[in-house]
């Protein structure tokens, strides 16, 4: 159908009917050869690989030769039964590290996403000076190597660091509480004399221990997330925030929005997509944390740190369980595509939602 | 038009597979033909790969090899890993590990059980020099993995200054629990505390020795929660409650020897790789090492044990062979003792060893009274859940631990 505008010159001759069909094969052979590189890229590297976890992850290889060859068996769910269903130091360290990537996740998404949003509008001001060097200076740690950042944070937090020498300058308990394995929670309710009560839980850890919190070394990594993370979400947004057109902005001025309505009604509304964006490459960043534990803490202090992304790597690596690592990140990645899932209708423009904005300001403007 | 689209599709996936499959095909066999030519070929180049402690040692292991490299023919490189574990289980995932590496003996179960490592200790000329603790070590369902090559034990070490300060003398180094606890509590002061440890069952565990205890009982089956380990830890509980023991995390200091060198701690309990740390960093600290004292059950402590490994796959296994008995040979290994610090694992040297490093001996004499950790595959997860429920022993029922810790070590096999 589309070619009969490409056919129709050449229609008074004979050629047309040979070069009709001629040219829509050479354009799908064309087609095919300019999408070759990135799908066979994407097959070799990307594809296979994740048919070959996933075959690892149902089989017994143990990590010597290649998965493939007759000696490996296929063990069904035994490795997502060990972490899932049967009691024992492998479940144990799976809820483990599930609960300290919980609330890593819980901390890390929402106030990375409010920080780069308050960052973007704060340098999307018009009337701001040296706009541009704050934003660079925002961006600036997203494009330093997190290892580098990692490293820096261990020096301040090192028993000698500037951050204990301020807190000692500051009267505080001196350097233990870097090292304290409970979580923030426990210890504010151990300030209350609430302690840990033993009783049924979940994979291996007692439901105290999965609201207990996360550990003061955790807290770091929050922190450090947040703060190499947020400058390219900032770009996200700020980028988001440029597209609103100037005249909305000036609409809502004529209607008499003041300026925390005019963002609450207009600009938030507007920006739900970016928002759904920010926080979907958030929600998969931070469940696979992997580099900052890896360099910074190898999931100590007693293992508080431990996160599913370091232990698969250490199951497969260092204990040469790769069905159990393999299992690991599939579990993992079932648990970031449920949680985008939800999120998504969480965050799904809903019809009401979007008679609401025009309703309000106006309705102000009636009663003053 | 939808119609060649899928079949180009398809005709991609069945190229991708393909290939694929001629890759993995092309990997397996060439790994078992080399495992069955291994030892015809003694001159194919050799690999040794070592997770060093430093330039010390890599040059000593690097001349060492090259020595041998010259008087046999073969060519042998000496890597250095940066994480050794990861390195070789690559190495054996891949089909082309070294030849020749480090192991230790909390690790060499986990690489025997899935038969990355070959059992050729029987085949050294000089498997009887070496101490029978030590090959024990690396012994793993009746077979000898690994030709020890060093080893260490944990004594006490003491700073000589504070111990004078305290009012004390030589008579006074504790020889059992009670005069330990003395002791402590007299360099307990304001400046610093009587004796620091890394919070772990690696440092702890000496006393669950001393009482008699272990993590498996005499037929080598777990045995965490026995009275005499429940003992051993209440006594380091003890200790920890009356304020004259802390854990050098509770210091600020990454291990004892930190704890110690900074000058927080009178007494640590540390290995002989201290002497290291200490003429690095500390230079200025005055210490001597003395035996760690003696428990309701005698003398106790922890053994670490380092051997060579060999790979299954390796092509020259004859080489490999030959290479091992060069550096496990006596003048070697007070070379690398001389180098670097190590105790020597054959037994011919002890004396020698004793006159070169006088001030260590009580690491040496400790060899007779140590244990190792049990080698068998997963141990180390145990040990390190282990460490982990430690931290909080200053608040926790020692018998609650080591209960979780026998569960642990239940669901091994070969424990239970």
């Amino acid at each position: 159908m589309t070619t009969s505008v490409l056919k129709r010159p050449s229609a008074a001759e004979a050629r047309p009917r040979r070069r009709g069909p001629g040219v829509r094969g050479r354009d799908g052979i064309a087609g095919w050869l300019f999408t070759a590189p990135v799908l066979i890229i994407l097959g070799l590297f990307l594809v296979l690989p994740i048919l070959m976890a996933a075959w690892v992850s149902v089989s017994s290889w143990n990590g010597l030769g290649s998965p493939f060859q007759d000696t490996v068996k296929f063990v069904g769910g035994d490795n997502y039964a060990a972490l899932l269903a049967k009691p024992g130091l492998a479940q144990t360290d799976f809820g483990t590290s599930l609960r300290n990537n919980g609330w890593y996740v819980l901390l890390v998404v929402p106030i990375q996403t409010a920080v780069s949003l308050f960052l973007a509008i704060l340098v999307n001001q018009r009337v701001l000076a040296a706009r541009s060097a704050f934003r660079t200076a925002f961006y600036f740690p997203s494009v330093t190597s997190s290892v580098a950042i990692t490293v820096i944070f261990l020096f301040l937090f090192s028993a000698s660091g500037t951050v204990n020498a301020i807190v000692q300058w500051l009267g505080g308990s001196g350097v233990g509480w870097f090292a304290d394995t409970r979580g923030v929670v426990q210890q504010a309710l151990g300030a209350f004399g609430v302690h840990a009560p033993s009783g049924s839980g979940f994979l291996g850890l007692t439901w105290f221990d999965w609201i207990s919190g996360p550990s003061p070394a955790m807290l770091v990594f929050v922190v450090m997330a947040i703060f190499t993370t947020s400058g390219t979400f900032m770009l996200i947004y700020l980028a988001a925030l440029q597209q609103i057109a100037r005249d909305i902005e000036e609409a809502t001025i004529m209607d008499g929005a003041n300026a925390w309505q005019r963002f609450r009604y207009v600009t938030l509304p507007m920006l739900r997509p970016t928002t759904f964006t920010v926080m979907t490459l958030g929600l998969i960043g931070t469940w696979q944390i992997f580099d900052q534990i890896y360099v910074g803490s190898k999931g100590g202090p007693a293992k508080t740190t431990l996160t599913p992304a370091f232990l698969s790597y250490s199951q497969s690596f260092i204990n040469n369980a790769w069905g159990r690592g393999a299992a690991i990140a599939f579990i993992l990645f079932a648990i970031i595509v449920v949680f985008t899932l939800v999120q998504r209708v969480l965050l799904a423009e809903r019809g009401s939602a979007r008679k609401a904005p025009r309703r309000r300001p106006g309705g102000r403007r009636a009663h003053g | 038009m939808q119609l060649t689209r899928r079949a180009s599709i398809a005709a991609a996936a069945a190229l991708a597979a393909s290939l694929t499959l001629a890759a993995c095909g092309g990997g397996s066999p060439s790994s078992t033909g080399a495992s069955s030519s291994a030892a015809a070929d003694n001159h194919q180049p050799l690999t040794i790969l070592i997770g060093t402690s430093g330039e010390a040692e890599t040059a000593a292991v690097k001349s060492a090899v090259a020595a041998w490299s010259k008087q046999s023919g073969t060519p042998a490189t000496v890597n250095v890993a940066s994480d050794l574990n990861q390195q070789l289980s690559q190495g054996f995932s891949g089909g082309s590990p070294a030849d020749l590496f480090y192991v230790t003996n909390d690790s060499v179960a986990t690489y025997a059980g899935n038969g990355s490592l070959e059992p050729y200790v029987d085949q050294l000329k000089n498997k009887d020099s070496f101490y029978p603790s030590l090959v024990k070590a690396f012994t793993v369902n009746g077979k000898a993995y690994a030709a020890p090559k060093d080893f260490s034990t944990l004594e006490l070490v003491i700073n000589t200054d504070m111990w004078k300060a305290a009012g004390l003398g030589d008579a006074d180094v504790p020889t059992t629990w009670d005069q330990f606890e003395a002791v402590a509590k007299k360099l307990t002061t304001p400046q610093h505390v009587g004796l620091a440890v890394s919070p772990q069952f690696e440092r702890l565990g000496v006393f669950m020795a001393q009482a008699g205890g272990w993590l498996t009982d005499d037929a080598g089956k777990a045995a965490a929660n026995s009275d005499a380990n429940v003992k051993g830890l209440a006594y380091a509980k003890k200790l920890l409650a009356d304020g004259v023991m802390k854990y050098s995390s509770q210091l600020g200091a990454g291990w004892g020897g930190e704890a110690f060198g900074t000058q927080k701690a009178a007494m640590t309990i540390e290995g002989n790789w201290i002497s290291g740390a200490m003429g690095k960093d500390y230079k200025s600290v005055n210490y001597k090492v003395v035996k760690l004292p003696a428990g309701p059950k005698g003398e106790g402590t922890i053994q670490y044990d380092g051997g060579w490994g060999m790979a299954a796959q390796s092509k020259n296994k004859g080489g490999a062979l030959d290479l091992v008995s060069y550096l496990t040979q006596p003048d070697q290994q007070m070379g690398f003792a001389k180098a670097f610090g190590v105790m020597p694992s054959v037994q011919s040297l002890a004396d020698q060893w004793k006159t070169a490093f006088p001030a260590q001996t009580a690491f040496l004499e400790g060899a007779a009274s140590s244990k190792s950790i049990p080698s068998v595959a997963g141990i180390s997860d145990v040990i390190k859940d282990f460490d982990s429920q430690l931290d909080a022993l200053p608040t926790t029922d020692p018998k609650t631990i080591l209960d979780k810790v026998q569960t642990n070590l239940s669901g091994l096999a070969g424990l239970s």
